[in-house]
């Protein structure tokens, strides 16, 4: 019997048994849908992070200080100058700082710095300038504002020159920053900068722990963090002398490409339990479609023995049932193809959820889908050609 | 035994047993059967149930193996592989079953047709010899039904129609006429006989000596031996 002959044959059986088989179907829908559902969520998170980390810079570096360690301007002067670092800007942030503009306030992040800022975190302005040495040196209070922000106080986003209230201190904008959208961890356009001088009279604090260094290009981003490490540890006293680890008690310097590598792995290695997830589900339906030709062998013993009389060799009788088997799981593969289409849309519109559906995935899910029919009809299809024609015949 | 003498008859069959293993018992159905039948033969094979005709039958029918013996069909051995049987069963015998044994969710064109798609027919050729051997028995215009709207006697001229489809160089009827009323039985038997006179070989199984009449030649089988074999004498009619 020809090939063409079995599938019609088969497809014939599916079809005829539209409910059973749409209800059998049903478990590698489901089990195909959530693959591709939880792996593209994976990916579209593991693209999201990876994205809104190089959007800082790849040549970004960050050294965090803890404890007492602090870096004064000699210092930064002296780091400026050493091979590999282009800028340096110190930070110091905090959230949830009042913001008030005629009678309109909000609340929104306040991050402080040096002129450099700008470039080191690729800020741009829309409109004004950013904060010049001349701000800082003078502890101007003058501010730079997000899009998001002068909208919330101001209504409109032409508000350079207008006098706003930062925690009650009153501030003149010179700056709006261009849009930068928005992310998982919220908007990147609700927020002020302000000189760091200033920001430190107002946060009452002198402490700067954080500092963005700008390596020359991203191929001295090693040669600019091993002399960070070896100019803080001879500072403080501290061993840890060009080691690789970016971890140290007093201080850590990270680059955005060591973060980029964490953020990845963590992302992946949660698409891999995702899809681990969704490969239990299809192995359950794979149970179900071996139940369920079970029963139909059975079912169909006498129609399997009157093929066998009539001269159905073993192998077309198998064909016959692995055939079926696999068409069952295929069409539900690409059910569940279209299913996890239309939910990763679902879900992008009313969650936000970026889910990234690659072709890979698809066909992969669908690869696996018939290839999970193919095994779990295995042992039914065996089971009907193994039927001996004469018990087949008299089987009622 | 040449391997001459075995061409000379369709079937020839020497010397067979059966045994079924049951539990720790074993159970002789047909023992020292020894039978030939000659191409164009019109044979009934006849006995009470349980006398082992229907295991006569499988063997004939190549369903089933000899345990021991010989059974060379059309010249050729059928101590074979489940696999050859089923190959031998699609080219050289033709089923008729008491019960019709027709695929229910299949059309009478697409059941006449699936003995040729085993066989290795295209669609379209296969499509085409089972409506000619539909229209042969008369159903030609009923080709798109399923078995199920079909009356009994027409199921069973499907069945006869399947089992001529092949070209085979035997017709196995197993009680052909059991699920039918007489009149159709009658027209089945009819059928059958025509078809002898065509020059096709015809085994029947029955426990009916009357319709056993029917054949030219009378096999009965008792307690798994052959117990006589005749000639029927031809009824005339008035």
């Amino acid at each position: 019997m020809r090939i063409s002959q079995l599938f019609k044959i088969a497809l014939f059986s599916v079809w005829s048994n539209k409910i059973r088989s749409f209800l059998t179907m049903l478990g590698i829908i489901i089990g195909i849908s959530s693959v591709i559902i939880l792996v593209g969520m994976g990916k579209g998170t593991e693209k999201e992070i990876s994205d809104q980390i190089s959007s800082l810079g790849t040549n970004l570096i960050t050294v965090s200080l803890t404890k007492t360690a602090t870096i004064d301007a000699a210092d930064l002067k002296e780091l400026k100058s050493k091979p590999g670092i282009k800028a340096i800007s110190p930070q110091i942030s905090s959230s949830n700082i009042n913001v008030k503009a005629g009678t309109k306030s909000s609340t929104t992040t306040l991050e402080a710095s040096n002129s450099s800022y700008s470039e080191v975190k690729s800020y741009t302005v829309s409109s004004g300038r950013f904060i010049t040495d001349s701000d800082v040196d003078n502890r101007y209070n003058v501010l730079v504002i997000g899009t998001e922000t002068a909208n919330n106080i101001f209504g409109t986003e032409n508000v350079v020159g207008e006098t706003m209230y930062v925690s009650g201190i009153q501030f003149k904008v010179i700056g709006v920053l261009k849009s930068a959208g928005t992310s998982t961890t919220g908007s990147s356009d609700d927020k002020i900068i302000l000189p760091i001088s200033t920001a430190q009279r107002i946060l009452k604090t002198s402490k700067i722990s954080t500092y963005y260094v700008e390596a020359k290009s991203q191929a001295d981003i090693d040669t600019a963090m091993s002399y960070l490490k070896i100019f803080l540890n001879k500072k403080y006293g501290l061993r840890n002398l060009a080691t690789s680890t970016t971890t140290d008690a007093d201080y850590r310097v990270l680059s955005q490409t060591s973060l980029l590598t964490t953020a990845t792995s963590t992302t992946k290695s949660m698409s891999n339990m995702l899809s681990g997830v969704g490969a239990i589900s299809l192995l359950v339906g794979g149970i179900g479609i071996m139940n369920i030709m079970l029963v139909s062998v059975i079912e169909r013993t006498k129609e399997i023995g009157t093929r066998k009389a009539i001269g159905a060799k073993r192998r077309a009788i198998l064909a016959q049932f692995l055939i079926e088997a696999s068409i069952v799981s295929g069409i539900g593969g690409i059910l569940g193809v279209l299913c996890g289409y239309g939910g990763a849309y679902i879900s992008k519109i009313f969650f936000a959820t970026s889910i990234v559906i690659s072709g890979n995935t698809v066909i992969g899910a669908f690869i696996f889908s018939v290839l999970v029919g193919l095994i779990f009809g295995i042992y039914p299809a065996n089971k009907a050609s193994k039927l001996n024609p004469i018990e087949a015949l008299r089987f009622e | 035994m040449s391997e001459l003498s075995n061409k000379d008859y369709l079937i020839k069959i020497t010397n067979v047993e059966k045994v079924y293993n049951m539990g720790n018992n074993t159970f002789k159905a047909i023992e020292n059967v020894n039978l030939t039948i000659s191409r164009g033969e019109y044979v009934a094979i006849v006995g009470p149930s349980g006398a082992g005709k229907s295991t006569l039958m499988n063997i004939i029918g190549c369903l089933d193996n000899a345990t021991c013996g010989e059974y060379f069909l059309d010249g050729e051995d059928t101590n074979c592989s489940d696999n050859d049987l089923a190959e031998i069963r699609n080219k050289k015998i033709g089923f008729v079953f008491q019960n019709y044994n027709l695929i229910s969710k299949l059309s009478i064109l697409d059941n006449v047709s699936l003995p040729l798609l085993y066989l290795g027919y295209t669609n379209k050729a296969a499509k085409e010899k089972a409506k000619s051997q539909l229209e042969k028995v008369g159903l030609g215009t009923h080709i798109k039904h399923k078995p199920t709207e079909l009356s009994g006697g027409q199921m069973q001229r499907v069945a006869i129609a399947r089992a001529l489809v092949t070209n085979p160089q035997i017709i196995l009827a197993d009680e052909p006429t059991g699920a039918l009323d007489s009149k159709s039985g009658s027209e089945v038997l009819k059928m059958l006989e025509d078809l002898n006179n065509e020059g096709n070989t015809i085994v029947i199984i029955t426990h009916d000596r009357d319709i056993a009449s029917h054949a030219k030649r009378m096999i009965t089988v008792k307690d798994g031996h052959i117990t006589s074999d005749e000639m029927t004498v031809k009824k005339v009619i008035a």
